[in-house]
């Protein structure tokens, strides 16, 4: 047993349990994708699942860390050390266009008012778009941004102390 | 073939050497060994570009360990979203679903939020965890450019196991943000996609969690939370180099703390439960949902509050919901008609039910009108094992639902005829509609035009 168990180490490149696991998990997709592939649609669902990863994986994260590199070029917070000044300034810039760009990802739909009429159907009213809302609440996560930053901002250096 | 191979050394790649043996190439080892060796341009330029000194497996386990514990309430309510929807009756979408459900059960009627809880917390839960699921999938990225992408078949399954798990959640995400936001921009059926995706996803969660529970409980332990959130930015320092590789080989200076990163991640949580919970509150707070379609106001007076599917989209006319209009009930042979007004000469009950839409919003309002348990009595089945409710609605999906036995004879469970005192409007199901405590918003069938009460097999 243990002899085998080496084996499909050596061969397969891990333990019995990791073998069985991934059979379990391939097992239930097949038989999912097998249901789903008579749907005149599995190819867009097929689509869009592979989709998302391309989007996360290759289009979302790269463009927010070239954003993010920009922002550090910008400022100065390279490679080597910066001052905590400059570091503070950076940290409240990242953090409400992080929040604003959550919100805009989350809430696109409604933000860019797709679906005109599938809501006035589910809703009986008017679809309005509501970027604006969400310009409102980006303004203000920066104003709060800056407040805060203008509150903590460290004060410029002292004459020399003689105490050490 | 020879099962002692020693495996490529540690000298060829950053990071300790492991002797775990699991971490060499398997068979054929000529292959693997011959992918690691032919790198594509440009690999090390990746390799080396990583600089967050955060990235490392305590970080990875912090919000491993968060999705942990909270998916699998998402998952469950998911689930049992599906069962309020008496699959037994075939209408819970999809209906062909083999084994991938809850074993069958007949859906409570109490506690009379029970819905709006399952749901609410589905929908809210799955939009909260969404910056834990971007900081998951930021601080494990660089193995999506690792090269060898495997050494070994079991390593190749486990990065196909991941693309399910990783295009599962995305998938999952994104279609229910669109379906609640009524954009039904993917072209396919909203519900097959949603529930088969989710046991893609489940499946390949296990195999993740199975696989990697062990590396999250050491990188846990391998810095002391306490310690960790009490590290100010300036004493940051990247872990030591890991087995996967997380820890960049040339890490930067740090810009945030550890603390700092999960801070982040939270504060990005707390600023969506902010935005959406609203959807789920009456009165005033409802309107701090300021990004969704059910955070609108709905309209002042007793039936403002939100509709799904108005009488417009349902085509229903004003001539059909008339005096004209009569409730037909079908039982023991027997056929009763009664018009609006026969039936407010009946007893009247009053209750204060939640309404709850499977999109994650409700409200609660207080209901007026003849108990279902009356109307199965008189139609001769005082017992009756279902009820099939058919609506005006001549398309749709939801222009007829079964109740089970429970749901006909709770003593909330009304055909209303008014809301909050006044009669029902149109769009909240004029002349008529079925409010049942705990079922789903779109089993409570509107403009009720027919209740057949059918009779248990057994007599």
């Amino acid at each position: 047993m243990a002899d085998r168990t080496a084996r499909l180490r050596a061969g397969y490149g891990a333990g019995p349990r990791h073998l069985l696991v991934l059979l379990a998990c391939f097992a239930l997709t097949g038989w999912v994708a097998q249901r789903i592939a008579g749907e005149a649609t599995a190819g867009r669902m097929l689509l869009w699942f592979v989709g998302a990863v391309i989007a996360h994986d290759l289009v979302l994260f790269p463009v927010y860390a070239t954003l993010d590199r920009a922002l550090r070029g910008a400022l100065g917070v390279g490679r080597r050390p910066a001052g905590p000044g400059r570091l503070a300034l950076l940290n409240h810039i990242r953090v409400p266009a992080l929040g604003a760009g959550l919100l805009f990802l989350v809430y696109l739909p409604g933000l860019l008012g797709w679906g005109d009429e599938t809501y006035r159907a589910a809703t009986a009213q008017q679809r309005v778009p509501l970027l604006t809302r969400w310009l409102t609440i980006t303004a203000a996560l920066f104003l709060i941004s800056a407040a805060l930053y203008a509150l903590r901002r460290p004060r410029p250096p002292r004459p020399p102390n003689p105490t050490p | 073939m020879p099962t002692s191979d020693p495996g490529p050394s540690g000298a060829d790649r950053p990071g300790p050497a492991v002797d775990d043996p699991t971490d060499g190439y398997g068979a054929p080892r000529r292959f693997w060994r011959a992918l690691d060796r032919r790198r594509p341009p440009g690999t090390d330029a990746v390799t080396h570009g990583w600089r967050s000194p955060l990235r490392g497996p305590w970080l990875t386990s912090v919000y491993g360990l968060a999705l942990l514990v909270t998916l699998p309430l998402v998952i469950v309510t998911g689930l049992l979203d599906y069962a309020a929807y008496s699959p037994q009756f075939g209408q819970a979408f999809p209906t062909d679903v083999g084994w991938l459900r809850l074993p069958p059960f007949d859906w409570p009627t109490r506690p009379s939020w029970l819905f709006r809880l399952t749901q609410g917390l589905h929908v809210g839960l799955g939009i909260v965890l969404i910056p834990l699921v971007l900081g998951k999938l930021w601080s494990v990225i660089p193995k999506l450019f690792d090269w060898p992408p495997a050494r070994s078949v079991a390593q190749l399954l486990e990065r196909l196991s991941l693309l399910l798990l990783v295009g599962g959640i995305l998938f999952q995400i994104a279609t229910g943000l669109l379906n609640i936001q009524y954009s039904y921009l993917f072209g396919f059926d909203f519900y097959t996609a949603h529930y088969f995706g989710a046991w893609v996803f489940t499946a390949a969660l296990v195999v993740h969690v199975v696989l990697k529970l062990p590396r999250l409980v050491t990188a846990l332990r391998s810095r002391p939370a306490r310690a960790e959130l009490r590290t100010p930015r300036a004493r940051t320092r990247p872990e030591p180099p890991d087995p996967d590789r997380l820890v960049p080989p040339r890490p930067g200076p740090a810009t945030v703390s550890r603390r700092g990163a999960i801070a982040l991640v939270g504060g990005g949580s707390l600023l969506l439960a902010a935005l959406t919970f609203g959807q789920s509150l009456d009165g005033p707070l409802r309107r701090t949902a300021l990004l969704l379609p059910r955070g609108r106001d709905p309209g002042g007076g007793p039936n403002g509050f939100p509709v799904n599917r108005s009488a417009a989209a349902a085509g229903i006319q004003a001539a059909d919901t008339g005096s004209g209009w009569r409730l037909t009930l079908r039982g023991a042979g027997r056929t009763v008609t009664l018009d609006r007004a026969g039936l407010l000469a009946m007893a009247q009950h009053t209750a204060s039910l939640p309404i709850a839409c499977v999109e994650g919003w409700s409200t609660q309002q207080t209901w007026t009108g003849v108990r279902l348990r009356d109307l199965a009595a008189l139609a001769g089945l005082p017992d009756p094992a279902a009820a099939h409710v058919r609506s005006l609605e001549r398309a749709g999906l939801f222009r007829q639902a079964t109740l089970q036995a429970n749901q006909v004879l709770d003593a909330d469970s009304l055909l209303a005829l008014r809301v909050n005192g006044v009669d029902l409007s149109l769009d909240h199901g004029f002349p008529a509609r079925i409010i049942v405590p705990a079922l789903p918003g779109v089993h409570c069938t509107k403009w009720v035009t027919d209740i057949e009460f059918r009779a248990r097999s057994d007599g």
